[in-house]
């Protein structure tokens, strides 16, 4: 069987699906943050696949750039993270609970 | 063969971003050059000013042109530069407002006006953005910056909360928003926005079924990554918890900048990539203007109904500026000339105004240091000039004439009714409605402002002069544009004159 391009579409489909299910599921925000990467690689791969099928490069440009700002957001909110975790030893989203009205 | 360069020309039309980069590298090294000088905080200050100034001086040399710069990847056109006009004044404020504040530690306010400073280039190309790659990048700019200042009070456990929650719920929208992009990618084969435009338009009017949902799931995925921005329902959750936990010089920059440069990329991208329907579309067309409109009803209902509850003065105007966020979405789904102009003459009148108001908040917080609406009783006797300016800034947000704020509305509210669509009228009662709500929570404050006597005896609140003349410098133009806004009306028409 040839692998084309609806494979990768459907491969990319799932695994943001999981990314989006498993965000909105756990309550665990370091288990969220993952969840997101999900979502941002399932994107990556559909780039990449277009990209190819298109025989245009700005989807490669697209992904490689996305590598860095996705490297940045995680530094920034494991940084965050970490801040949030020395202060109160969990970081579970349901203990987020000092900003309520 | 050497490839063509001629595109990289950017010539003067990028030399505003150029001295805002310029800018954050002299700030960055005075920072650490100054460590031990005891007037560092007042020099950093004053080349931050300087360095946004002469951006904005920049910006008026600036010819408009609609031609795309750096192979399609940004446009200078007057659009664009009025954006960035709007998000250089609101940085100059919000730098002031952060040296003002003893929220922001004197020896971090380096850090602060630097990130401050990306924080803005990052709106400038975002207001200039004309490819995907651009507005991505742009955006993230806007983003990443915008998590560190919502978390800049060290050691505050409300403040770092509000950053996780910002930095979570961010990252999660603009993951939605970016495999919306890779479908729109692929669906066009461009990063251009106006070939995706026309791409996604010969599609939904060829493609069968498959292909229009296609282009509706793709687009309505990207449209999350904007409702973030500019705090639109669904994606507006953040907005009242990061408002209340991030230090008040932030909240009142944040409340202003990222959403003007949000609805100036939200009109360009579907206004450049979508054309502009006005009314309904024709069956095969994204109905966009019809989901833009229902997600501003959304917006403004969501966001007035819950400040009515609000105790807390910071989380009622975060309310107040979702709401406002869906005055404005009114006039993007509207998507008429008309409607154009009243969202850029909207921009700076609500700079102006929300901005104003932060400034009260921020005084009285720091004098009584409560963020309550009862830490505003008897404000009317204790410091007199605050109590006025900030009735002037509540009912300006409220849209009472004469001041600026009814401008502001009445030209979206034209825009809507203007389209002579069921639809929009309404929209518009909607938003009519919703203003008379608004007027309550508004007013809560002004009574206990004037009508109220303190719970027990408290010292007059104390306002140092450079906060009581930024406060004037505020104040003064919400008076004055409400009755005399035909100069503003006329940089806004003069923006518009070239075609996008």
């Amino acid at each position: 069987m040839e692998v084309g391009l609806t494979h990768y579409l459907l491969l990319a489909a799932a695994v943001f699906l999981v990314g989006m299910v498993g965000f909105i599921v756990r309550r665990n925000t370091l288990i969220m943050l993952m969840c997101v990467e999900l979502m941002l690689s399932a994107a990556n791969l559909v780039f990449v696949a277009f990209s190819r099928e298109l025989g245009d490069e700005a989807g490669h440009v697209f992904v490689l750039m996305n590598f860095a700002v996705a490297a940045a957001e995680v530094a920034i909110g494991l940084a965050i993270l970490m801040e949030i975790f020395r202060r109160r030893r969990s970081v579970d989203a349901d203990d987020l609970n000092t900003l309520m009205e | 063969m050497l490839p063509d360069l001629a595109g990289l020309r950017g010539g003067a039309a990028i030399l505003p971003e150029l001295v805002l980069t310029g800018t954050v590298f002299a700030v960055l090294v005075l920072d650490l050059a100054l460590r031990r000088s005891a007037r560092r905080g007042r020099v950093l200050l004053l080349v931050t000013c300087l360095g946004l100034a002469a951006a904005a001086t920049a910006i008026a040399g600036v010819s408009a042109g609609a031609q795309p710069l750096f192979y399609g990847m940004l446009v200078a056109d007057g659009f664009a530069l009025f954006v960035k006009g709007v998000v250089i004044a609101a940085a100059v404020v919000g730098a002031i407002l952060a040296a003002l504040s003893p929220e922001i530690r004197r020896d971090q306010l380096g850090e602060y006006l630097i990130l401050l400073v990306c924080l803005t280039l990052g709106m400038c190309l975002l207001a200039g953005a004309r490819n995907l790659l651009m507005l991505y990048l742009a955006l993230e700019l806007v983003s990443l910056p915008s998590y560190i200042l919502a978390g800049f009070r060290h050691g505050d456990r409300r403040s770092s909360e509000a950053a996780l929650k910002y930095v979570v719920f961010g990252a999660a929208a603009s993951g939605l928003m970016l495999f919306g992009f890779s479908l729109l990618y692929g669906l066009a084969g461009t990063l251009d926005l106006p070939g995706i435009g026309a791409a996604v338009v010969a599609r939904g009017l060829q493609g069968g079924l498959d292909a229009q949902l296609l282009v509706v799931v793709a687009v309505l995925l990207s449209l999350a990554g904007f409702a973030y921005k500019v705090a639109a329902v669904p994606f507006h959750m953040w907005c009242p918890d990061v408002y209340e936990g991030a230090p008040t010089p932030f909240v009142a920059f944040l409340s202003v900048a990222p959403k003007a440069a949000g609805f100036a990329a939200l009109l360009r991208f579907f206004l450049s990539g979508f054309g502009a329907p006005l009314g309904f579309p024709a069956p095969g067309e994204f109905p966009w203007p019809f989901v833009l409109g229902v997600l501003a009803m959304a917006t403004m209902t969501v966001g007035n109904l819950a400040a009515i509850t609000q105790d807390n003065v910071k989380r009622l105007l975060a309310y107040s500026s979702i709401a406002h966020a869906g005055y404005l979405l009114m006039a993007v789904a509207v998507g008429s000339p008309l409607a154009i102009r009243g969202v850029l003459l909207y921009l700076p009148i609500y700079l102006l105004m929300n901005m104003g108001a932060f400034l009260v908040v921020m005084a009285v917080h720091d004098a009584t240091g409560s963020e309550t609406v009862d830490g505003f009783r008897g404000l009317g006797a204790r410091a007199p000039y605050l109590a006025v300016v900030m009735a002037v800034f509540l009912f300006s947000l409220t849209g009472i004439p004469p001041l600026a704020g009814f401008i502001g509305k009445f030209f979206l509210f034209a825009a809507a009714l203007q389209t002579k669509s069921m639809f929009f009228y309404a929209v518009a009662v909607v938003g009519v409605v919703n203003s008379v709500i608004s007027l309550y929570y508004y007013a809560r404050i002004v009574r206990a402002c004037f009508l109220e006597k303190p719970a027990d005896a408290q010292a007059p609140v104390r306002v140092g002069s450079p906060a009581a003349a930024l406060l004037g410098a505020l104040a003064v133009p919400t008076l004055v544009l409400g009755i005399w806004w035909g100069p503003l009306l006329g940089v806004v028409e003069k923006a518009l004159l070239l075609p996008r």
